[in-house]
């Protein structure tokens, strides 16, 4: 991105240096009633969703369908492979599902197997991951937030975002730094 | 009022510390974790490194021969079917058994010392199940037909038989892979981040960008990120016990005596977890050495995971014991011979020279793995790392041949003295096995070097106040007290 471009306001990032201070901002944001803001933190710091005002993550229903999906799949495969278009029968089992407890072990892979791809990708789609653009990055003091650093991002999207009343609110929760993050516009 | 934090406090008088040393920071954790992939490697790695290449061509050579040649390049012939390659197979997959038992078993039971070791146990985890793959898959003969064990059309027009512990097996094995290279790399993601965020060059820039999937350390991410975990820690637990119980099958529902038993299940279990641990300390210890990350992984955890290995020692002894018992109680004339002659060695050869013959492989069994753990109920022996290292080594030796002797001497000698025989194992067998060490080290020599072998962000979340006290901030909150902040400005 060249100088002279074009550029227009991203977000406000505001850093902190301690868990503490990042979880009082974040009340006061929460309270102040934005949306579209963020904390950005090295590593889970817990607490943060009452003080962001978070409700708690849908993921566990994606991964239950996903392992009873795993469950059906496993059943209807074992049941067309061995019992209806080839039935086999093999050390006196007969080949229907009265030979149930033989198919256990791999019903039980197959849902695992599925619970952890529903898991997965139920996580990255929840996340918005993986986006390896965001006008966050162009902050070069946000490289900091995986070593030791807290920071809160407010962006303009946000209905309640105003460049002046959206600056001293953050200014309020005392941040070690405030800035405006521009993108190219 | 006893918060969440005070408890979490330790108690100075009990002898309880801090996970990691007084005044550990956060920046430091990121620092000493991350130049180990930043700056060039220390001459301990290249030392390590040349002889596991070579060891990983000794592989490729002992595979192309056997390939070329056929699979009666192994020491396996009637009865012996399965001999070194099972043995291997299951002593592989064992070992990779502690990585998920730190990784998510622990998770579970909230035991935050895992948090030094376990990065490490699951990469481990990932090349020992890799490693243990090679050996069945070669097994078959013609590894080129493999396919034919998934459930694919093929040019046979026949399905795989679902009834049979070998396919459980492939779908226990293949799920277990699979599920553990997810675990390791959704607990890899902030790591990659942190080390692209620190990139000076652009091509590191460039992949560990392209790696950490953009993360950006962002709450609303952490939040699903967090449960994510545990849904992963929730379904390893069951898999991972499932894995070796699925691979005790292959022995248990058969009608070998020494093969067909119950006990089976559990006891593969508590045996992989017990060389797992083994070999995640020697490993440990070695990467110590060379990395100086004494800081990290401490006495304490290496204290604790010779605990574990006195524990799982003493399930192990338990099974063996057991497996005598249920010999003599059931009644099972061909069980009991198994166990007095093959076993035990009594009455070692008749004028054949044909009683069990390779007895000596169960006592060097009990003495590696049931007599050496008894040490550690001494704080002595489990701090001492030198006579550790030794005894991890001596731990994986007995796992191995406890394999050896419930594979081999079970089939050697089975019911009818008519089809008896013997197996001697062949410079091929033998390559493979050594050569296996090669492709597990390389794997896991170049994970040290390029990825966090610790995890980084999971580290700082364990330290002295690395959570807010949010009973307390919101009384202050709610109390006006949070007074050192100016006032919010008016809407």
């Amino acid at each position: 991105m060249t100088e002279n471009q074009e550029k227009r306001p991203a977000l406000y990032l505001a850093e902190y240096d301690s868990p503490e201070a990042l979880a009082k901002a974040a009340m006061r944001v929460r309270d102040a009633g934005y949306q579209k803001w963020d904390c950005h933190t090295p590593y889970a710091v817990h607490g943060l969703d009452e003080a962001m005002g978070l409700k708690p993550t849908k993921l566990g229903v994606i991964s239950f369908i996903a392992g009873m999906t795993g469950i059906c799949l496993a059943i209807l495969m074992i049941w067309y492979m061995n019992v209806y278009d080839y039935p086999l029968v093999i050390g006196g089992k007969p080949p229907a599902m009265s030979s149930f407890p033989s198919m256990v072990p791999i019903i039980f892979e197959t849902s695992i197997l599925l619970t952890g791809f529903g898991t997965l990708f139920g996580m990255l789609a929840m996340t918005k991951l993986p986006r390896h653009h965001h006008p966050i990055f162009e902050s070069d003091r946000f490289e900091a937030v995986t070593d030791d650093k807290f920071f809160i991002s407010i962006e303009v999207e946000d209905p309640k975002f105003d460049l002046d009343r959206t600056r001293s609110l953050l200014e309020s929760t005392q941040p070690s730094h405030l800035e405006l993050v521009e993108e190219a516009a | 009022m006893a918060t969440l934090q005070s408890l979490k406090t330790p108690i100075k008088e009990l002898g309880e510390t801090h996970l990691l040393p007084e005044g550990t920071t956060f920046h430091a954790i990121t620092e000493s974790i991350s130049r180990v992939t930043e700056n060039p490697a220390p001459r301990g790695w290249w030392l390590l490194f040349i002889p596991a290449l070579a060891l990983l061509g000794v592989m490729g050579a002992s595979i192309a021969y056997l390939v070329t040649v056929g699979v009666g390049v192994w020491g396996n012939n009637a009865p012996a079917y399965w001999a070194w390659d099972i043995t291997n197979f299951v002593w592989w997959i064992g070992i990779g058994h502690a990585g998920t038992l730190i990784s998510a078993i622990l998770f579970l039971f909230r035991q935050n010392w895992r948090t030094s070791i376990n990065r490490f146990a699951e990469a481990m985890t990932v090349f020992a199940v890799l490693c243990a793959g090679i050996f069945p898959a070669l097994h078959t003969g013609r590894p080129w037909f493999d396919y034919y064990l998934f459930p694919i059309p093929n040019q046979m027009d026949i399905w795989p038989n679902f009834k049979s512990p070998l396919l459980w097996d492939v779908f226990a094995v293949s799920t277990y892979l699979t599920i553990s290279v997810i675990f390791w790399f959704v607990g890899l993601i902030p790591d990659l981040a942190t080390l692209r965020d620190r990139s000076k060059s652009l091509l590191r820039k460039r992949i560990y960008g392209f790696l950490a999937l953009g993360w950006r350390g962002s709450h609303r991410g952490w939040q699903h990120y967090e449960r994510a975990y545990l849904i992963f820690a929730a379904i390893s637990t069951p898999l991972v016990l499932s894995v070796h119980s699925v691979v005790s099958f292959d022995f248990a529902t058969s009608v070998i005596p020494g093969w067909h038993t119950t006990i089976f299940p559990p006891y593969f279990v508590a045996g992989a977890v017990f060389s797992g641990f083994a070999l995640v300390l020697t490993l440990l210890l070695i990467v110590r050495a060379i990395f100086g990350f004494q800081h990290i992984a401490t006495m304490k955890h290496l204290e604790l995971m010779n605990k574990f290995m006195l524990a799982t020692g003493l399930m192990v002894g338990y099974a063996y014991a057991m497996e005598f018992f249920i010999a003599w109680y059931s009644g099972n004339p061909y069980e009991s011979w198994v166990f007095l002659h093959n076993r035990l060695g009594f009455g070692a050869t008749d004028h054949y020279g044909n009683w069990g013959p390779l007895y000596w492989s169960y006592w060097a069994m009990v003495g590696c793995n049931v007599i050496a753990p008894q040490f550690f109920w001494s704080k002595k022996f489990r701090t001492n790392v030198p006579f550790m290292f030794v005894a991890t080594i001596i731990i994986n030796i007995g796992m191995w041949f406890e394999r050896y002797v419930i594979i081999v001497t079970s089939l050697h000698r089975d019911y009818l003295p008519s089809s008896w025989g013997d197996f001697t194992a062949t410079p091929a067998d033998m390559l493979l096995y050594l050569g296996s060490f090669g492709l597990f080290f390389t794997l896991f020599l170049l994970f040290v070097r390029w990825i966090p072998m610790f995890a980084i962000a999971e580290l700082k979340s364990v330290l002295p106040h690395a959570h807010p006290d949010m009973a307390e901030l919101t009384r202050e909150e709610k109390a006006g007290a949070s007074s050192e902040l100016s006032p919010a400005p008016a809407e």
